[in-house]
């Protein structure tokens, strides 16, 4: 067995360990946690996958950035603790018997369709490296990435809309006349 | 290495001179004090004429913009110049209700701009890429503007309610992209044609991909079964961004509908067609039926959108069948813009009527109309008429081209769901005519200059317009796509 | 995989995590000493000869205190987060080159951990990981002090880290690369001297980033912001200590305590050598590389040796003034500070980033 098979299975392990943690957990932030270290392990894969930007970005944006305001929501509205029962009577069985299926069925395409999978070609050494992936940006998907910028200045303007006190800040400006 | 062709910037000019202005008048909008917001109105209004008159001069043009990610054809002027002129409608009913329901901020009008920017966007888009971003461009600032009205309730609750069931439909369609991306490994429009044509190893995957667009686009549309937001939004959010996500909304899906399906999945036609008629049956019965129960005027008309939904799509029905396309295209677009103009005027007489606190929007407040206003409820009439489907107004020219495209394409059983849920729909438009003109009653209108233009100018556009409808329909027929 | 590399690998690992230790120990020191020269003041000075002995004595005395868990706490993160400090810390030096490679035991050597493609990147993401332990540490100490000075510390961070972030940017436009070898290859072929010449030459080869004028201002803003973001004086919120007692490790004791006292101080290392690699040529100097001296005509180097020397004397300069800042500065209000990063330093950051780019199309040419 190789290195590559060796850090992946202990990886999937930790990986997959840490996704039943984030779901079996009482404590929300526990969860996050948990799903930090998911996010994390997942990173390493794509390094193991030959993609070194996508796993900093991995980690950048998902493990840092958004777990972050994650937690703090959770700790600042202290919603640490669940309730004991929540109303999840019928899905539950549902999740588990959809979630059988696609064990089952990853597991039929791994041993029993194995030639499909083995169809997947090693990507190349330089595959997806920074300038690669720059030069695609701003050729191939230029537009895409614009209105993705202007997308994202909506959704700060929707965001500020709907948070900004209007009428406070016309009390305090009067205020500040008076 | 990096190619850059600058004409890629004039043919998308209209989009890029809307985005520019939007953001220049977001600045500017800070130096407008609070009691002048009418200036901004203004200047939207400019902006949207602006880029209507350079869509205009688009006509005619025939090319790929930025790589294959934008068609500019006869489709995307058709569909620029109809959205454009739809949003200065929705401005022009805008203005006055936002300043006598306390709501007048200048972010209404940018949010307003960018979110037809999208349309504009999802009406050219030749890439799944481009169709999802543009969907989302379009969404979110109706996202904000649908709970525009907060701190009230409902509006929060319509905002709220929007986005998750948004967020879930975009979950959908970028699953259905990825599955067509992985069959064919394409995700341009007209690659994917090829690929589909060519042959794809697992076609599951490609059938699948498309229903979940279909799933995603179809939320947006209001189609059943993913219409359940539509009654709370368009209840909850303030009265003129629903009647402009009521036109907008469903004009930008329809677009990229007919762009995706037509351009992308001719070759899967015959499995997919079961599937859309299925959805345009159940679009057209819970439409119809659960209508006949609503005592809120607001989600009689939300339901009441709901089915006409059910009628464009089910010109898509044939849309893979030879010959078939154009009929598709052209009748989808006319019903398109009979249901804007008879949805603008009914959503201003409705504005007229709404008092603050929601008041004014019972069925029941509009009882004495026909005595009081014999104007208002003429238009009101006509409006009910055309959404009936009745001559001599501009919405039974529309059915009828639509369901001459149903039975050419051979799906009779359809046609009789359409024409029996019509009856049913009946009902309840003549409903609102009674009781407009048989009870009595002291309904109160807030007449407006702008608002009572944009009422006389539809209903007399939903009668006159029925005169032209054939040669308006042979107009439509030449909105064609770029590749056929 | 080639037994001789692991070995080479875990070696170099071993010593950069010796050296960062020790450095840490010494750090404190430097600072004492520093801190009582500009105020007049003698310092410790009794362990050892000039007190040199005086960060073991402290070592020592952390060892032996009682450790202390609060009841209320959650043991287990209460546990996990002063490691979840150190780690970022000692890992983000993976990356940060510290010479060329050398010849040792008849095997080419590289002095440095790894050099990879996406090293910009990986510093960002380790540097965004970093707020976990005090957000945590806050968290489970069950304490409302501590719980305030995690949350503004951390909140503090991530509003800093984009400033940071785009002030990397003008030295990877310059260099064309996110590799930080290639980054101090490209200030550093060449001699001292003509990195002052640069300036006129355009500061294309040879030249710091920090003598260009997009350089000079990315590195204000980097300095600036690296300061908040290893929450050194005058940013340090989270030890407002007549607001927050000691914020986010009030109630850390013993050991645990000195995780974080070390996480800090070895950040400091940390951002001064990246700081250094990224504006301030790094390991480069005379004689790393072969070069000759102006007007003298006398060919020098390749001396690959001397890289981790220049480097230390580069990271011990920005440490010194670390500290000359914390002497002189007083705290920031923490409103002001939030205000200062969002609304002055951000768009700072990005106006240089445009500017970068007309810098780089002017004197290095289009080559897109």
């Amino acid at each position: 067995m190789s290195t590559d098979v060796i850090l992946f299975l202990g990886l999937a392990a930790v990986a997959i360990g840490a996704a039943l943690g984030m779901l079996f957990s009482r404590n929300a932030v526990y969860s996050a946690l948990f799903l930090i270290l998911n996010f994390a392990t997942v990173a390493v894969f794509y390094l193991l996958l030959g993609a070194p930007f996508i796993a900093m970005a991995q980690v950048t944006v998902y493990a840092g950035a958004i777990m972050v305001l994650f937690l703090f929501v959770i700790m600042l509205l202290g919603a640490e603790e669940l309730r004991k029962r929540g109303k999840l009577g019928w899905q539950q069985p549902l999740a588990l018997l959809l979630g059988f299926v696609l064990v089952a069925e990853t597991a039929y395409l791994v041993f029993v369709r194995g030639d499909l999978v083995s169809q997947i070609v090693p990507a190349a050494a330089d595959y997806g490296t920074p300038k690669d992936i720059g030069i695609l940006l701003f050729d191939n998907y230029m537009l895409p990435f614009q209105v993705v910028a202007v997308l994202l200045l909506v959704a700060m303007i929707g965001a500020i809309v709907l948070t900004k006190d209007d009428r406070k800040i016309e009390r305090k400006t009067s205020e500040e006349k008076a | 290495m990096i190619e850059f062709n600058p004409l890629d910037l004039l043919n998308t000019l209209p989009i890029l001179v809307l985005v520019s202005w939007a953001c220049a008048l977001l600045m500017v909008n800070v130096f407008v004090p609070r009691q002048g917001k009418g200036l901004m109105v203004l200047l939207t209004a400019l902006g949207l004429a602006v880029t209507l008159i350079l869509s205009i001069f688009q006509a005619g043009t025939q090319t790929e913009a930025f790589k294959g990610m934008l068609a500019i054809d006869d489709f995307t002027v058709y569909m620029n110049v109809f959205i454009l002129a739809s949003s200065l409608v929705a401005l022009a009913i805008s203005h006055d209700y936002m300043q006598r329901m306390g709501l007048a901020r200048g972010e209404y009008y940018v949010l307003m701009l960018f979110s037809v920017a999208g349309m504009m966007l999802m009406a050219s888009a030749a890439d799944l890429i481009v169709v999802f971003l543009a969907l989302e461009l379009l969404s979110i600032p109706l996202y904000v503007l649908s709970a525009f009205a907060r701190p009230q309730v409902e509006s929060e609750e319509a905002g709220l309610k929007y986005f998750l069931l948004g967020a879930f439909a975009s979950g959908f369609l970028v699953y259905g992209i990825a599955l067509v991306y992985g069959a064919t490994g394409q995700t341009n429009l007209i690659q994917i044609f090829a690929a589909a044509e060519a042959g794809v190893e697992t076609p599951a995957f490609l059938l699948v991909g498309a229903g979940l667009i279909l799933v995603g686009l179809g939320f947006k549309v209001a189609a059943a079964p993913f219409h359940m937001w539509t009654p709370d939004v368009y209840q909850g959010a303030p009265t003129t961004v629903t009647a402009f996500m009521a036109v907008g909304a469903k004009a930008g899906g329809f677009a990229a509908l007919l762009r995706v399906f037509i351009a992308a999945f001719p070759a899967i036609s015959v499995d997919l067609a079961p599937v859309l008629a299925a959805v345009a049956a159940a679009t057209l019965v819970i439409g119809n039926v659960v209508a006949v129960a609503q005592s809120n005027i607001k989600r009689l008309f939300a339901y009441s959108s709901i089915s006409h939904a059910g009628f464009i799509l089910m010109a898509f029905v044939a849309f893979g069948q030879d010959g078939l396309f154009e009929d598709t295209i052209a009748s989808v677009l006319f019903y398109l813009v009979t249901f804007a103009i008879a949805s603008f005027g009914s959503w201003a007489i409705v504005i007229m009527l709404e008092r603050k606190e929601g008041r004014g929007l019972d069925l029941q407040d509009y009882a004495g109309l026909g005595r009081k206003y014999p104007a208002l409820a003429l238009a009101m009439a006509v409006f009910m008429f055309s959404f009936t489907g009745v001559p001599p107004t501009l919405g039974f020219a529309a059915k009828l081209f639509v369901f001459r495209v149903v039975i050419e394409g051979g799906y009779y059983w359809l046609a009789i769901v359409g024409v029996v849920t019509s009856v049913v729909s009946a009902y309840y438009y003549l409903r609102l005519i009674i009781i407009m003109y048989m009870q009595d009653g002291d309904p109160q209108v807030r007449g407006e200059t702008w608002l009572n233009l944009a009422t006389a100018a539809t209903a007399v556009a939903t009668v006159l317009l029925f005169f032209f409808s054939t040669p308006l329909f042979e107009w439509a027929a030449e909105a064609g796509f770029l590749w056929f | 995989m080639d037994i001789a590399v692991l070995i080479e690998w875990i070696a170099k690992s071993a010593i950069l995590i010796f050296i960062l230790l020790t450095g840490f120990a010494y750090t404190t020191y430097y600072e004492r000493r520093l801190l009582a020269l500009i105020q007049n003041r003698v310092g410790p000075n009794r362990a050892g000869p000039f007190g040199l002995l005086q960060p073991v004595a402290d070592g020592v005395k952390l060892i032996f205190k009682e450790e202390l868990t609060p009841a209320g706490a959650y043991k287990a993160i209460f546990l996990l987060s002063p490691i979840l400090t150190m780690v970022p810390a000692l890992v983000i030096m993976a990356v940060v080159p510290w010479g060329e490679s050398i010849n040792l035991f008849g095997r080419e050597i590289f002095l440095g951990l790894t050099d990879i493609n996406v090293g910009v990147l990986y510093l960002l993401s380790i540097a965004s990981i970093s707020v976990y332990g005090i957000v945590l540490a806050g968290w489970s100490s069950n304490n409302k002090y501590a719980m305030l000075g995690g949350i503004r510390s951390s909140a503090q961070m991530i509003s800093y880290e984009l400033a940071l972030g785009l002030a990397f940017v003008p030295s990877i436009m310059m260099a064309g690369s996110l590799s930080l070898l290639d980054i101090v290859r490209q200030q550093g072929d060449g001699f001292y001297l003509w990195s002052l010449l640069g300036i006129i030459e355009g500061g294309q080869t040879g030249g710091w980033f920090i003598f260009t004028i997009p350089g000079l201002f990315g590195a204000a803003i980097f300095y600036i912001a690296m300061l908040a973001e290893v929450n050194r004086a005058p940013f340090d919120m989270p030890e407002a200590e007549q607001e927050l007692t000691a914020g986010y490790h009030t109630e850390y004791s013993g050991m645990k305590f000195a995780l974080f006292f070390m996480g800090e101080y070895i950040k400091m290392i940390a951002v001064s050598a990246i700081f250094s690699t990224l504006f301030l040529g790094g390991f480069s100097g005379p004689g790393v590389y072969e070069s000759t001296i102006p007007f003298m005509g006398i060919t020098i180097g390749p001396w690959p040796i001397l890289g981790p020397i220049y480097l230390g004397l580069k990271i011990v300069a920005s440490l010194g003034l670390m500290i000359w800042i914390r002497a002189t500065f007083p705290r920031l209000r923490y409103d002001r500070l939030m205000g200062f990063g969002w609304k002055v330093l951000l768009p700072l950051a990005l106006a240089n980033v445009f500017l970068t780019a007309i810098w780089v199309i002017i004197f290095q040419g289009f080559t897109g």
